[in-house]
């Protein structure tokens, strides 16, 4: 596929500029298109939350805020600079590997598995990134990583390995372990999906302090209709590889306009 | 340097052509002893009698400790020993025989304990003799899972048989050391019986892949 | 003479072959760790050559006997300009030869490691190196114990083959022994045991004891 690199700006610049920009991002399987020419804004301590139908694309696009998959035309931003591209003699090529381990810096994630270090106890897992990656000392490491883990309430299973630790327990410590990198972007991809019900609301209860407390910049994918409606600053239904409909929460659950959005929404409710 | 020359290569081919008939040979012959050994050392140590299994289970762990190369040595002097005098081919297939029979009845008891308890049970629900269980619900059932490892061990068998060459086996190893030993070039014969070795060895082994890939698929285990 | 008159007689010969065969097998168990670490991971390696190096040696060494590579490298190497002594080629070639299964093991356990987890150590921005040495490699290791612990006993029994280039071990001194005395029960029944109780209550409980330590490691004991 052609793309004129030159329609892409090398930076983002001015007080305005957003957090997260996906600029005409198309992602596609073999034939099939996972995400369409799309475009997203996420504004600097924005929490934005994305809903939809499974195979509509959104755990796609952080996956590749993530780095995790490569995109097939478009440019992604993060924080002023180009995340997939880099410049080159004054125009945009593809990211080399230092380059994308810059940047990936920027950005934290949390996993519907949680993927914790198994051979880790829960203080190894969050310190791991923070002495291997930032050359941070141990006793710097330790005392921060007990501070996170304070915070999501773990701190007494400090010691436990995550074989050890319920659902709930391990998606907190993994949570500890995404903020222990400081990131300015955190994504959580379908965090309370694996988790039984009774349990969910000890993760939402931490997502929900680090929205009132810290000034991070969120993305969030959930079928968790009632927490997205309640923590987001703005909601978009994707389908279909594309955002169907975006909106602030009580506009997109209230009064959703296109009639993909109501369908979805109320088979989702129904199914509550 | 290394000087390889090939008209001594193909003057000792057919010669080393007619050995590996002789350890095709013996690998087949260790195979078959192999196979019905193995599956009586597998059932005794599935009877409710309890000093039997316990020492079968002895027997094999012995068997699978020890080196091979000493169990030939043991099986083929220590019977003259007691006025038994067994023939290389004879003391060699059965020390091959005897050592894979081992590893196969650990083979097929991972495969007959693979079956599902239920399935016991409701052979005996319908009211299957022993003998009727194993044949028609436990054999059937045990056996495709168990293909792959027992094809890999007839490759381990035919890469072992060269051992059978020190009590005097005509096999491969034996014809490369009496050429050796005869024209003072040791290069040439090795390195034929190696390239002998893969040419039969990697096929094979590729054959009992795709088996065992087939059977999976027949069993509905992949698509 | 009775079998304790015969062990009198020959403990030092049957000594000495064991502490031989120790040697060996240590040396070749060395030696196999080393091979099957460097050439499975080679055999994940994203560029094709190294993947090619890394599967000619597994296939080479795991296609064709030990007895054979053994010879090979003991009386056809020194003609390419490579001469080892007989108790290097030994232990050396045993190695090698089981670090070709230890290869597949490794590269088996590398790759049934669950994907998430390569996933977040990227999220923590780690180097591909750190990746796999702090992550996947420790997760790996356990995974891959349990069929390392038949593979020691199979290097064990394979330094038995190192008699036949004369190296003096356990078996050589017992084939001497028989030699001398035509006493072959005793001398190869004496070995035999040997073996068994080096393997059976030496290398198995080193082994499972191994096992239970990265498990407990892990946390998953």
């Amino acid at each position: 596929m052609t793309d004129d690199m030159s329609r892409y700006p090398l930076t983002l610049e001015g007080d305005d500029a957003p957090m997260v920009r996906f600029q005409n991002v198309t992602k596609k399987y073999g034939d099939l298109t996972v995400l369409d020419r799309l475009d997203l804004d996420v504004g600097a301590g924005e929490m934005v939350t994305i809903i939809g139908p499974s195979g509509s694309g959104k755990t796609t696009v952080l996956r590749m805020l993530m780095t995790l998959e490569t995109i097939d035309s478009g440019v992604i931003y993060v924080d002023g600079e180009p995340l997939t591209h880099m410049e080159r003699n004054g125009r945009l090529v593809r990211a080399n590997a230092a380059h994308m381990r810059r940047m990936r810096s920027k950005i934290g994630m949390c996993f519907q598995h949680f993927n914790l270090f198994p051979h880790m106890t829960a203080l190894g897992n969050c310190m791991e990134g923070p002495v291997q990656v930032l050359g941070m000392s141990k006793k710097e490491a330790e005392e921060r990583a007990l501070e996170l883990l304070d915070m999501v309430g773990m701190a007494e299973k400090r010691d436990q390995h995550p074989a050890r630790l319920s659902g709930g327990q391990q998606q907190r410590v993994a949570i500890a372990r995404a903020l222990a990198m400081r990131p300015k972007v955190m994504l959580f991809d379908e965090v309370t999906s694996a988790l039984d019900p009774e349990v969910i609301s000890e993760v939402t209860g931490v997502i929900r302090a680090l929205v009132d407390q810290h000034n991070l910049t969120m993305l969030m994918v959930t079928h968790q209709m009632g927490f997205a409606r309640e923590i987001s600053d703005r909601v978009c239904f994707f389908f279909d590889g594309s955002i169907e409909e975006q909106g602030t929460p009580e506009m997109l659950f209230d009064s959703p306009e296109k009639e993909r959005t109501q369908q979805f929404l109320s088979a989702v409710l129904e199914a509550n | 340097m290394i000087g390889w020359k090939w008209d001594f290569t193909a003057e000792i081919l057919p010669r080393l052509g007619l050995a590996t008939l002789n350890t095709l040979m013996a690998a087949g012959g260790g195979y078959a002893v192999a196979l019905v050994l193995g599956l009586i050392f597998a059932l005794a140590q599935r009877t409710p009698f309890r000093p039997l299994t316990v020492v079968t289970r002895e027997v094999v762990e012995f068997i699978r400790s020890t080196p091979l190369l000493l169990q030939i040595f043991f099986i083929y002097y220590v019977g003259p020993q007691f006025g038994i005098r067994l023939s290389p081919w004879t003391a060699g297939l059965m020390a091959i025989g005897l050592h894979y029979a081992a590893y196969l009845s650990e083979v097929y008891r991972g495969g007959i304990e693979g079956v599902p308890k239920g399935q016991w049970e409701a052979a005996r629900a319908i009211n299957l003799s022993t003998v009727q269980t194993y044949r028609r619900i436990v054999i059937p059932q045990a056996l495709p899972p168990a293909l792959a490892g027992i094809g890999n061990y007839l490759v381990g068998i035919f890469k072992d048989t060269p051992m059978l060459s020190v009590i005097g086996v005509a096999e491969l190893m034996h014809a490369a050391n009496s050429i050796g030993a005869e024209h003072y070039r040791y290069l040439e014969p090795y390195t034929m019986v190696g390239l002998i070795f893969l040419a039969i060895s990697l096929p094979t082994a590729w054959l009992v892949r795709r088996f065992e890939t087939a059977v999976r698929r027949k069993l509905g285990l992949i698509k | 003479m009775s079998y304790l008159d015969f062990l009198a007689a020959h403990s030092d010969r049957l000594i000495s072959g064991t502490l031989i065969t120790l040697a060996q097998f240590v040396l070749a168990a060395l030696v196999a760790v080393a091979a099957a670490l460097i050439s499975g991971l080679m055999k994940l390696a994203p560029l094709k050559p190294v993947r090619g190096v890394a599967t000619v040696y597994i296939e080479i060494f795991r296609g064709t006997s030990l007895l054979v590579q053994l010879y090979w490298i003991f009386f056809a190497l020194p003609l390419f300009g490579i001469s080892l002594d007989k108790f290097t080629a030994g232990f050396v070639t045993v190695g090698l030869c089981y670090g070709a299964y230890g290869g597949e093991l490794v590269r088996g356990a590398v790759v049934s490691v669950p994907k998430g987890q390569w996933e977040a150590a990227l999220a923590l921005n780690m180097s591909p190196l750190r990746r796999m040495w702090r992550i996947i490699l420790p997760q790996a290791l356990v995974g891959m114990l349990p069929p390392w612990g038949n593979l020691m006993v199979e290097i064990l029994k394979g330094t038995a083959l190192v008699a036949l280039i004369s190296v003096t071990d356990l078996m050589f001194e017992t084939r001497q022994i028989n030699n001398n005395t035509f006493l072959s029960a005793q001398a190869f029944g004496s070995a035999l045991i040997i073996y068994y109780v080096f393997a059976r209550f030496m290398v198995t409980p080193l082994m499972r004891w191994l096992e239970r330590v990265m498990a407990r490691k892990i946390g998953r004991a």
